[in-house]
């Protein structure tokens, strides 16, 4: 008969705490860019959103133009690009950057921001884009009739109807994100992947490549717990 | 003077020429009705009298002071930057034919957002011994402005939120807001065209009601009854120009232009 608690004490003896450890701190890595890329990616995508909007051609088609080149190409190729082109290119390699002092990890982690915020402040910048451009054009017209300025109108009346309207398209950018940080692996980033990856090579264990999608699974039910209760707020205005 | 003197107001959009040149007169406490079928210019009047559109020439001038155009160019430029139309347009109040009203704020807050934002900025400039408070501040325009959705019938709505009102009572606090910040004139751009009947009757009640020796009403309309009963005067509008004004018995009940006749009887 097959003895369960055989199989449990193997695992949790051996390698399952050891694993577990390594994968939270690689965890760390990927919540960190996650949460960095979100924090930049948002307000640099807004200042896109208003220069792709310009109604000053030599602001808005050079914006139009990068929007379309970053969304037109992969993360993984952009991602390849700023970790290596600047040492192939210009013998400058990022990890000789006076910046980074010498961390060859840290440069590659600033390195896998950089290409994740200006990605991601595209894709954000066509969705804040779509946001302000549905808001009917009677709203402003209102707040013009009732003697606001443009950022008073902006600020106290129009961005809350802005987000009520980027909701559901950013909850699923920002749910691909989570997911797309695993990319980061492919530059050095010893995010969780990259971790449970040397658990193949090294200790031919495979089981903690699957065990890192209990991280993003439960990750993910908790960003969509959060936007579930932003929409219900947000709904209460709207039939 | 009058108090409202509108002199050759002129308005092209590209080659269309909405506007050929109008000029009327309104007195304190008078109640205008324009009228004249789609497309005649009577919309676009109203958006240029309250700044949303720019008129291309002629003059605007609300109680002895010109707020747009007139002969010194120098001082038209003056009128035309958007510190000076900010300040302007507050002459005027204008209710929209769909509402407008603010979604995310309550029926008080509604009324009382852009009136705190000024409050505020005036009180600012004040010297620093005689500001007041916030809250007082505050105090004062919530009572305001319960006392005008008292006016208008809603006393009970004022912590609803607009999607929960009907069209007749969005309306209705959307005539509240715009009387929150007390405008010398106060506009209407169909107000009731977007509303059935019944609540067409209710909102030209308040309307009505409105009606005083010290308000002021421009009211853009398709309600030949509002026009004939309530106004004192009637302008009537064909292709951008005044095709014929007068009292309502001279417009309705002798029309002498050919085009007013057969509006009158088409309606």
């Amino acid at each position: 008969m097959y003895d369960i608690s055989n199989w449990w004490n193997s695992y949790i003896n051996e390698d399952f705490i050891r694993v577990t450890v390594q994968l939270w701190k690689g965890f760390g890595v990927t919540l960190s860019l996650f949460f960095l890329t979100l924090i930049l990616a948002i307000p640099l995508g807004l200042v896109l959103a208003f220069c792709t909007r310009s109604s000053f051609p030599l602001l808005k088609l050079p914006f139009r133009a990068f929007v379309y080149v970053i969304r037109g190409t992969p993360l993984l190729l952009q991602l390849m690009i700023v970790i290596y082109i600047p040492g192939i290119a210009f013998h400058a390699p990022i990890t000789k950057w006076g910046m980074f002092g010498g961390n060859v990890a840290r440069a590659y982690f600033f390195g896998a921001l950089f290409a994740f915020v200006i990605n991601y402040a595209c894709y954000f910048s066509e969705i804040f884009r779509g946001g302000i451009e549905n808001i009917p054009k009677g709203q402003y017209e209102a707040c013009d009739v009732l003697g606001m300025t443009r950022s008073e109108a902006f600020f106290r009346v129009i961005l809350l109807q802005v987000i009520r309207n980027i909701l559901a398209p950013m909850s699923n950018e920002i749910i691909t994100l989570v997911k797309d940080t695993a990319l980061a692996r492919t530059v050095a980033v010893t995010e969780i992947l990259f971790c449970a990856y040397e658990f193949l090579k090294i200790d031919a264990i495979i089981w903690p490549l699957f065990y890192t999608g209990l991280f993003y699974l439960v990750f993910n039910a908790v960003l969509t717990w959060l936007f579930g209760i932003a929409e219900k707020k947000l709904s209460r205005y709207y039939k | 003077m009058a108090l409202l003197e509108v002199t050759n107001l002129k308005k092209s959009f590209q080659d269309t020429d909405v506007l050929k040149g109008i000029s009327f007169s309104l007195e304190r406490g008078e109640v205008l009705a324009i009228i004249g079928s789609s497309g005649s210019g009577k919309t676009t009047l109203l958006r240029c009298l309250n700044f949303l559109e720019t008129a291309d020439s002629g003059s605007i001038q609300v109680d002895h002071h010109t707020i747009f155009g007139g002969d010194d160019a120098e001082a038209a430029s003056v009128l035309a930057s958007p510190k000076q139309i900010r300040k302007n347009r507050l002459y005027f109040g204008l209710v929209f034919q769909s509402f407008h009203l603010f979604p995310q704020y309550t029926v008080l807050q509604n009324l009382t957002l852009s009136a705190q934002l000024k409050a505020l900025k005036e009180n600012k400039a004040l010297p620093r011994q005689e500001r007041r408070q916030k809250a007082e501040i505050f105090r004062t325009l919530d009572q305001q402005a319960m006392e005008l959705l008292k006016r208008v019938g809603l006393s009970e709505k004022i912590s609803s939120y607009p999607c929960e009102l009907s069209g007749g009572q969005q309306q209705r606090v959307a005539i509240a807001r715009a009387l929150m910040l007390t405008p010398d004139i106060l506009c209407f751009d169909e107000p009731t065209s977007a509303l059935d009947p019944e609540l067409t009757k209710e909102v030209m009640g308040v309307i009505r009601s409105l009606k005083s020796s010290d308000t002021t009403m421009i009211v853009v309309t398709h309600e030949m009854d509002f026009a004939r009963n309530v106004a004192d005067k009637v302008i009537f509008m064909a292709n951008g120009i005044i095709e014929e004004k007068g009292t309502p018995e001279e417009v309705f009940d002798h029309p002498k232009s050919p085009i007013l006749q057969s509006f009158i009887s088409n309606t």
